[in-house]
């Protein structure tokens, strides 16, 4: 089960392993990693999962589509290129060891 | 006396009430009651997701059953509240037990219509409502060709979808003239009747049911053969715990905007809930997320003396196809709209006037018009028409 990281915005880090095909929306929110609210469960309608994703991952993500780009403009924190929705990143083995950090505000 | 809240429901409101406890640092005794046994889920995917194949039940789990630990809540699972013992503050359940609380949330949710004929049941119907359903409907989709759906609502026409998608021959049977009619515009029917008709999908409107048997239904207009039929007709609220124990009910349990019935301590929350909607502009029940989610808030700012009014726009979504419809407001009585985006392409809003002022907006494929429209609705804010027109105009600008 891959591996994955999130820094809250206070600094907290959690360490969570998430079954194959999970996205980072669910394991934050499943494990209680604060910061990622996800009030639409996962379906790409709210932009309360933003998250930025650690440089050296960014390349191995699938593409954004975009409807997800459509959304993240909507998102309350800055957007920066490294902003994707947590719901729409399902973890995979190479993605084993990513590292999240969660924004300020959702 | 320290605080002790009961829950009873593991939707999407009582899933919040918990956690919104929890984050406000109430460090009082927190138990949730639940009639099924399952670990709490979330119940919008089982028509989408789920039955696609696509979300597994682990995937759609509210948390991991290490956050009820971790968080110190009493999970019962699979236990009916029998009564509520109002003036003792107690509950009832299925197993004998009396469990006491300082304040109780009713998030019962509601349950299924059911089609009857003649004041009995209608037989080899299937509804869909809890993950048992869609298991079940998920096993007799596999083995079914002709599925007949009763019901041109979200639930039937998502069914319809993922169903088409599977590649099965699919009717809708519905008795309105158009598909949604309750919630949308013909505008916005008009599209998703063309999709559903393009995906092979019959549509059978102003349609009457005569006769269901083993083969099929028959309606006034002719026979439609169904070795499956699944029935999406509407929902009544679970109130009648709230009922017999004395509390106002009407429409659902009643509730002012801090979500108290008409017993203080005792609030009702989300689809059970039939509560003054400031964007509605009158009493309404909601059967969505946000509401849920929202009312959930408003209980437990209440519960913790921190009151806010409930206070929120109402938003929706339905998933069918390639197509995702957005909905903020309440569109009902309108008396104008303007377009943004093309009809008869798959990409564009509907935003609702009344008496000039923005009421509502209906995004298909546009999520960022979705997103802005739940920001101006808030704010009061109305665009222009020429604004809302022009797509090189970024609305974002109006806030």
């Amino acid at each position: 089960m891959p591996t994955i990281t999130y820094i809250q915005n206070d600094g907290t880090a959690h360490q969570v392993s998430l079954p194959m095909g999970a996205t980072i929306m669910e394991g934050a929110v499943q494990n209680d990693v604060k910061g990622i609210v996800a009030e639409c469960g996962g379906s790409c309608m709210c932009a309360t999962c933003h998250v930025y994703i650690d440089e050296q991952f960014l390349d191995l993500l699938p593409e954004m589509e975009e409807e997800e780009a459509e959304m993240l403009e909507g998102a309350s924190a800055e957007i920066k290129p490294n902003s994707r929705l947590g719901c729409q990143v399902r973890v995979s083995p190479k993605l084993d060891g990513i590292i999240v950090r969660i924004p300020e505000k959702q | 006396m320290s605080k002790k809240v009961v829950i009873i429901g593991a939707g999407h409101g009582g899933i919040q009430v918990v956690a919104s406890l929890r984050e406000e640092g109430f460090d009082g005794e927190i138990v949730l009651i639940a009639s099924e046994k399952e670990m709490p889920y979330q119940k919008p995917p089982l028509s989408k997701g789920f039955l696609q194949g696509k979300q597994s039940e682990e995937a759609i789990l509210f948390r991991a059953a290490t956050y009820y630990e971790n968080n110190n809540i009493h999970l019962r699972l699979g236990e009916e509240v029998q009564q509520i013992k109002v003036s003792e503050k107690r509950v009832v359940t299925s197993s004998g037990e009396t469990i006491s609380f300082s304040h109780l949330i009713l998030a019962t949710g509601a349950n299924n219509r059911k089609l009857v004929f003649n004041g009995t049941e209608a037989p080899n119907i299937l509804y869909l409502r809890t993950l048992n359903d869609a298991q079940v409907i998920a096993q007799r989709l596999e083995s079914s060709q002709h599925i007949a759906i009763i019901g041109g609502g979200f639930i039937g026409l998502e069914l319809a979808a993922l169903a088409a998608e599977k590649g099965k021959q699919v009717t809708v049977i519905e008795a309105q003239t158009r598909l949604m009619e309750r919630v949308l515009p013909a505008v916005i029917s008009t599209t998703f009747q063309q999709t559903h008709e393009h995906n092979g999908v019959r549509i059978c409107l102003n349609s009457h049911i005569e006769q269901i048997s083993n083969e099929g239904i028959q309606t006034k207009e002719g026979f439609i053969q169904a070795d499956l039929i699944l029935a999406g007709i509407g929902v009544i609220p679970a109130s009648s715990l709230a009922q017999e124990a004395g509390i106002v009910c009407e429409n659902g349990v009643v509730v002012n905007e801090f979500q108290q019935t008409s017993v203080p301590y005792i609030y009702a929350i989300g689809d059970c809930a039939n509560h003054y909607n400031v964007f509605a502009g009158k009493n309404i029940r909601l059967e969505s997320v946000q509401n849920a989610v929202d009312q959930a808030k408003v209980a437990v700012n209440h519960i913790l003396e921190q009151p806010q009014a409930y206070r929120a726009v109402p938003w929706f979504w339905t998933n069918q196809y390639h197509l995702k419809l957005q909905m903020v407001g309440i569109s009902a009585g309108f008396d104008e709209y303007v377009l943004r985006g093309e009809i008869g392409s798959d990409k564009f809003s509907v935003y609702y006037f009344k008496n000039k002022q923005l009421i509502a907006v209906d995004s298909l494929n546009r999520a960022a018009d979705h997103l802005n429209a739940r920001k101006l609705i808030t704010a009061g804010i109305s665009p222009t028409k020429t604004q809302i027109e022009d797509l090189a105009f970024n609305l974002n600008d109006c806030l």
